[in-house]
C-alpha cells in the first residue's frame, strides 16, 4: 500500500527532535498498550506482518498526527475487531457483550520470559533454488500492491547490486494476506545514493535494504 | 489529540480513557491476563536494554575471536552473552571503520533490536527521522553532532525485513588499558545505531 508509513525519502519533517535519559514509557498508558498489544499477539489470531499492516492502514492524517503508541493502539483495535474478539461498541465501554470465540486463549504468564527470549524464527528450513548471487545487478520491481509490502516506494524501479543472501524467510506480503508465508530468499541490496537521489548526493554512500525475490528482476 | 492528562487519576485525557476501556474489556474477555502484562512489562523494563548491546560491543573490541564470531553469525554470539529473542532473532553487525560509516532506521515503521538496545527511543520512530535518514544521512548525523569526511563511506541499513541490524562502533583512542567492563560504560546507545561515535575518554576523536 502506498501510505504514509513509506517514510523513506519524504521531506518536511524538521529536525529529530532528541531527548536526554528518555524514559522507555512517557506515560503508564504508553506502557498498558506496548503489553496489550504482545499479550493479545500471543493469542495466536494473527501474524507480525498483519500487525504492522494493521498499523499502516491508519487513516494517513491521523498516522502522520499520532505518536507510536496511538498507532500501536489503533492497529491492535482494528486486529481485534477484524478477528472478532470485540466489537467497536466493547472497546468504548469497556463491557463485554458477547463471548469470545472458542478456543481462544489467553497468553499465559508462565509463557512470558520464554516467550521474549526465544522470539520467532521468521527463516523457513527450505532449500529454495538463490535467483541472484552476491555481486548480481538487479532492479527493484516496480509494483504498487494495494495490501502490504515491504518493498518502499523510494527503490522501485531502481538499480541496486546484491550484497548477501540471508537465506530463505517467509514473505511478508502473502503472510499478511493469510495467504501463508510463500517462503523465498531474502537478499541485502545495495543502492548507490545517487542511483535513488540523483547527482548532488554523495557519491560513495548507500542504502540497503532486506528484499525478496518477488521484489527483484535481474537487469 | 485533547489532552487534559494529570496523572493524579482525576482527570484523564481521551487516550488514556481509550487505554483504560480496553484493558478492562479484554481482561473481562478473558483474552488477556492482568499478570501476564506485569510480566510483559517488567521484562522490557528490567530486562532489556542498551547495556546488552554495549556488552556485546566491548566484548567485541577485546575478543578478535568473539569478534569473528559476531561476524559470521551475530544472532549466535550473541546469545553466548545471554541476549536473544523478540525483534532480535535474525541479527547482522555492521562495522564501523575509519572509512565506513553505517546507520540503521526503518523507514516503514520502527523496527529495532530489542534484545540487545531494548525499545526504541522517540526520535528513531520519528517521522523526521524515518524520512531524512535514507535521503540525508549526513544532514542526519550533523544533527547529532557527527560530522563525515567527505571521502567515508555511509551506508544506510533500512530495516525492511526481519533481519535486525548493530553497528559495531569504532573502539575510541585512549582507551588502551581499559578493562572490559570500563568499555561496556563507554558504548552509547546512539553509537551502536550508527548516529554517533562513542565519544574518547580523553576527548580525542577517533
Amino acid at each position: 500500500m502506498n501510505g504514509v508509513h513509506d517514510m523513506g525519502g519524504m521531506q518536511g519533517f524538521g529536525p529529530i527532535e532528541r531527548e536526554d535519559n528518555e524514559p522507555m514509557f512517557h506515560h503508564a498508558w504508553e506502557r498498558r498498550v506496548f503489553a496489550l498489544r504482545l499479550a493479545c499477539g500471543g493469542l495466536g489470531r494473527w501474524n507480525i506482518d498483519m500487525a504492522r499492516h494493521a498499523n499502516e492502514r491508519m487513516p494517513p492524517a491521523d498516522y502522520l498526527a499520532a505518536t507510536y503508541y496511538e498507532r500501536w493502539l489503533w492497529g491492535l483495535q482494528q486486529l481485534l475487531v477484524e478477528k472478532s474478539l470485540a466489537t467497536r461498541e466493547e472497546m468504548l465501554s469497556g463491557k463485554s457483550l458477547a463471548p469470545v470465540p472458542h478456543g481462544v486463549i489467553a497468553f499465559a504468564p508462565e509463557r512470558v520470559e520464554k516467550a521474549v527470549r526465544a522470539g520467532r524464527n521468521y527463516r523457513v528450513d527450505a532449500v529454495l533454488p538463490t535467483r541472484f548471487f552476491v555481486g548480481t545487478a538487479v532492479i527493484a520491481r516496480n509494483i504498487n500492491p494495494v495490501g502490504a509490502t515491504r518493498l518502499p516506494r523510494f527503490v522501485r524501479g531502481k538499480h541496486g547490486v546484491v550484497q548477501r543472501d540471508h537465506g530463505v524467510f517467509i514473505f511478508p506480503d502473502t503472510n499478511a494476506a493469510g495467504l501463508g508465508p510463500k517462503p523465498q530468499h531474502l537478499y541485502s541490496v545495495r543502492f548507490a545514493a545517487r542511483e535513488l537521489w540523483g547527482d548532488g548526493a554523495p557519491h560513495n554512500d548507500g542504502v540497503y535494504l532486506d528484499l525478496w525475490d518477488d521484489y527483484l528482476d535481474p537487469i | 489529540m485533547s489532552d487534559h492528562s494529570h496523572e493524579d487519576g482525576s482527570r484523564f485525557s481521551e487516550v488514556e480513557l481509550r487505554v483504560k476501556a480496553l484493558d478492562s474489556l479484554l481482561v473481562e474477555k478473558g483474552l488477556v491476563v492482568p499478570e501476564t502484562l506485569d510480566k510483559l512489562i517488567d521484562t522490557f523494563e528490567t530486562k532489556l536494554g542498551p547495556r546488552n548491546g554495549a556488552r556485546v560491543v566491548a566484548r567485541a573490541w577485546v575478543d578478535p575471536a568473539y569478534r569473528q564470531r559476531l561476524q559470521q553469525d551475530a544472532s549466535g554470539a550473541i546469545a553466548e552473552l545471554g541476549y536473544s529473542g523478540m525483534q532480535g532473532e535474525h541479527m547482522v553487525i555492521v562495522e564501523n571503520g575509519p572509512k565506513v560509516h553505517n546507520l540503521v532506521v526503518c523507514t516503514l515503521c520502527s523496527c529495532y533490536p530489542w534484545p540487545v538496545l531494548g525499545l526504541p527511543p522517540v526520535w528513531y520512530k520519528s517521522n523526521a527521522y524515518r524520512s531524512r535518514a535514507v535521503i540525508d544521512p549526513r544532514g542526519v548525523l550533523e544533527e547529532f553532532g557527527l560530522e563525515l569526511d567527505e571521502d567515508v563511506e555511509v551506508r544506510v541499513w533500512d530495516s525492511t525485513s526481519e533481519v535486525r541490524y548493530l553497528v559495531l562502533p569504532e573502539r575510541p583512542p585512549g582507551t588502551q588499558g581499559m578493562s572490559e567492563e570500563q568499555l561496556v560504560t563507554l558504548v552509547t546507545r546512539d553509537a551502536m545505531i550508527g548516529a554517533a561515535k562513542v565519544p574518547s575518554p580523553t576527548g580525542k576523536r577517533p
